[in-house]
């Protein structure tokens, strides 16, 4: 066992190994005590960790996944954050950040995941959402499978701390970059006007209309921002709004992805609302919504063009109360 | 007998035409074609060929001899050329099934449940068996065909828009809905394909047992109540083939569209013969087709891989769509 360790680099990974270096070295006790220091300081030795997913099924871990697959955009974006991303061996088809991953192999997408290239890739570990389709037949074929979806802010929190375990990274070191996200947050928070501070918010997810309220991830956004939201929680996170109900609720701002803003124009009652009339309506890129909808370790990037669009709001308000 | 001396010929043809797209199907994999003698000798290999791709392309076929037995059943027993698999409110039944698995159990530990043993494929197929019930229910029976197939089409249109209702409130079962609906092989496992050989083995039987009685009905209801055959019983066997097949498939594979009702027509058209030899024709014809349409969709887009449901959509309705007009024109000349 000792020869193992000082002649050849093939150092094994396991807690049981270096236990049986250092108890086997009577024989050669000085060549002993050094593997015994050398694989407990230089080798961090591999212990095996369980976290739990989203069902409460316990999920092991036992080394440090060097082969992953993510099939949700934001677990892609939570490795990568968790500077990870080059372990990161296919993805799905909607991941898009950061940009070094855009060169990393597609395995379809979480209603079409390709079962097959996903076991030629040979991961260690697959990051799945609670809903993709698949998970159960990847896991019946022999594969790690963490199942993980990020809905809110809560979630949030605790999907990274979750991944971040699943991927070995010290408790420190993840506990770190989260509170720097966190920081930012709340940056984005302060850099609130009082006035931008008073406006009422639509924010439209998808022309259905279906709206964002506040117990969804960007409706938390906003009301970390103690900003008021026109749809309460308790409608549930993603409720289809009838246009007139907008209409009636005179928000002051409204935000939206690129792909309703064409349906907005059309709508009854809607182009006389003061929310639509030139800066107090965001329309957001589909790089930007990518960045607020996904709860993930861009959320202060998300909360910063949130703030940002109220503030413009507030300020031609401003200025428009002056004339 | 004279009627069916092709169709044992037929039969053969078809189940050889069948396991060689099967084994054919081994060989089409995510980066298109890829035999399996070339692929390598490690696990992970033989793991993609024994584990994923045989399993799915025979499920494939099972699937589709399902849904073409169910149609053949169907056409026959409804006396209409029209008839689908789908058409006693299965495939609504299905879809709420899964929509009410997904709303109610959807992220929570519950749907782990050993004891519940009620995966998604079981809801699916607990739904489907229940929508034909109701069907029954509605009609009071199997007695008037017109009375049933008109309460399976109240049925389809309500549990659709009973699972139209559940994925409004609750948007997060939406996507997973969306999934099931794209009718796809790529999730089928061995323990899939046992269940279906076991399912299509028992509907086989019944529906050979019943098939004179099928054979009488195209003579008209009058003279097949005159021929005295037991009609009552043998139209509740047959519906509840038509609701076991269609539940296991759809539950399994999710909504293929068009192989139950192009199946019993492309037999029809080949070769004429009894119900027995029909309805067996049928299931190798619909096996066949949609292990032939699984390969092209595998193949056509690789790496990336068309959900096999819209594939026979797409093909399905050409098809159709040319026999009418092909009868048409020809009923114009003769």
């Amino acid at each position: 066992m000792v020869e193992r360790l000082t002649s050849g680099r093939r150092f094994v990974w396991k807690t049981s190994t270096w236990i049986s270096a250092c108890a086997g070295m009577t024989t050669d006790w000085f060549v002993g005590v050094l593997a015994c220091f050398f694989s407990i300081g230089l080798l961090q030795p591999a212990h095996a960790v369980t976290v739990l997913d989203d069902r409460q099924q316990k999920v092991q871990i036992v080394q440090a996944p060097q082969r992953i697959v993510s099939l949700l955009p934001s677990l892609t974006e939570t490795v990568c954050a968790l500077k990870q991303c080059d372990k990161l061996v296919g993805l799905d088809r909607y991941s898009n950040w950061p940009e070094s991953v855009k060169s990393v192999p597609r395995v379809g997408g979480g209603l079409d995941p390709n079962i097959e290239s996903i076991v030629a890739l040979k991961p260690d570990l697959v990051l799945a959402a609670g809903s993709t389709r698949g998970a159960d037949r990847l896991q019946a074929l022999g594969l790690n499978v963490l199942r993980l979806e990020p809905r809110n802010h809560a979630d949030a929190q605790r999907v990274w701390s979750t991944v971040a375990q699943a991927l070995h990274v010290h408790v420190a070191d993840s506990d770190r970059v989260w509170h720097g996200i966190q920081a930012g947050v709340q940056a984005a928070v302060q850099s609130l006007s009082p006035a931008a501070r008073q406006q009422r918010v639509y924010f439209e997810v998808s022309p259905a209309p279906y709206g964002a309220s506040e117990s969804s991830f960007m409706g938390e956004t906003l009301t970390r921002m103690g900003v008021a939201n026109i749809l309460p929680a308790s409608m549930g996170p993603f409720p289809q709004v009838n246009p007139e109900w907008v209409v009636q609720a005179r928000p002051d701002v409204i935000m939206a992805g690129d792909s309703s803003r064409a349906s907005m124009l059309q709508r009854p009652g809607w182009s006389r609302l003061r929310a639509m009339q030139g800066q107090r309506l965001c329309v957001f890129k589909q790089g930007d919504s990518d960045m607020l909808v996904r709860a993930g370790p861009r959320m202060a990037e998300g909360a910063q063009l949130m703030a940002d669009c109220l503030n413009r709001a507030a300020a031609q308000a401003e200025t428009g109360a002056q004339r | 007998m004279n009627a069916n001396s092709h169709a044992p010929r037929w039969a053969l043809l078809l189940l050889a035409l069948g396991l060689a797209v099967v084994v054919l199907g081994t060989a089409a994999g995510s980066q298109g074609w890829q035999a399996w003698w070339s692929a390598g000798a490690d696990a992970v290999s033989r793991q993609i060929v024994w584990d994923i791709r045989l399993p799915r392309s025979l499920g494939a076929w099972l699937g589709g001899a399902l849904l073409g037995l169910a149609g053949a059943v169907a056409q026959g027993l409804f006396r209409n050329p029209l008839a689908d698999p789908y058409l006693l409110g299965s495939a609504s039944g299905a879809s709420l099934g899964v929509g009410v698995y997904l709303s109610l159990w959807g992220g929570s530990a519950w749907a782990m449940n050993a004891w519940l043993g009620l995966s998604l494929t079981g809801a699916a197929f607990v739904g489907a068996v229940l929508a034909v019930v109701l069907t029954l229910l509605l009609a009071r029976g199997v007695q008037q065909t017109l009375r049933l197939l008109l309460a399976g089409v109240v049925v389809g249109v309500v549990l659709g828009a009973v699972t139209s209702l559940i994925s409004l409130l609750q948007p997060q079962v939406l996507q997973a809905m969306q999934g099931f609906m794209l009718g796809s092989t790529a999730f089928v496992s061995w323990s899939a394909c046992a269940t279906m050989v076991v399912v299509l083995a028992l509907c086989l039987a019944l529906a050979w047992v019943f098939a004179r009685v099928l054979d009488a009905l195209s003579l008209g209801e009058a003279t097949a109540q005159s021929l005295g055959v037991p009609l009552p019983q043998a139209r509740m066997a047959l519906v509840g083939v038509i609701s076991l097949a269609t539940g296991a498939a759809v539950a399994h594979i999710g909504l293929v569209a068009f192989v139950g009702l192009a199946a019993p027509h492309l037999v029809r058209s080949l070769v004429r013969c009894t119900h027995a030899w029909r309805l067996l024709l049928s299931a190798l014809m619909g096996g066949a087709l949609l292990v032939l349409a699984d390969v092209v969709a595998r193949v056509l887009l690789a790496p990336q891989e068309l959900p096999v449901g819209v594939l026979t959509a797409v093909l399905g309705g050409g098809y159709l769509l040319w026999r009418v007009y092909r009868d048409a024109d020809t009923g114009v000349r003769s």
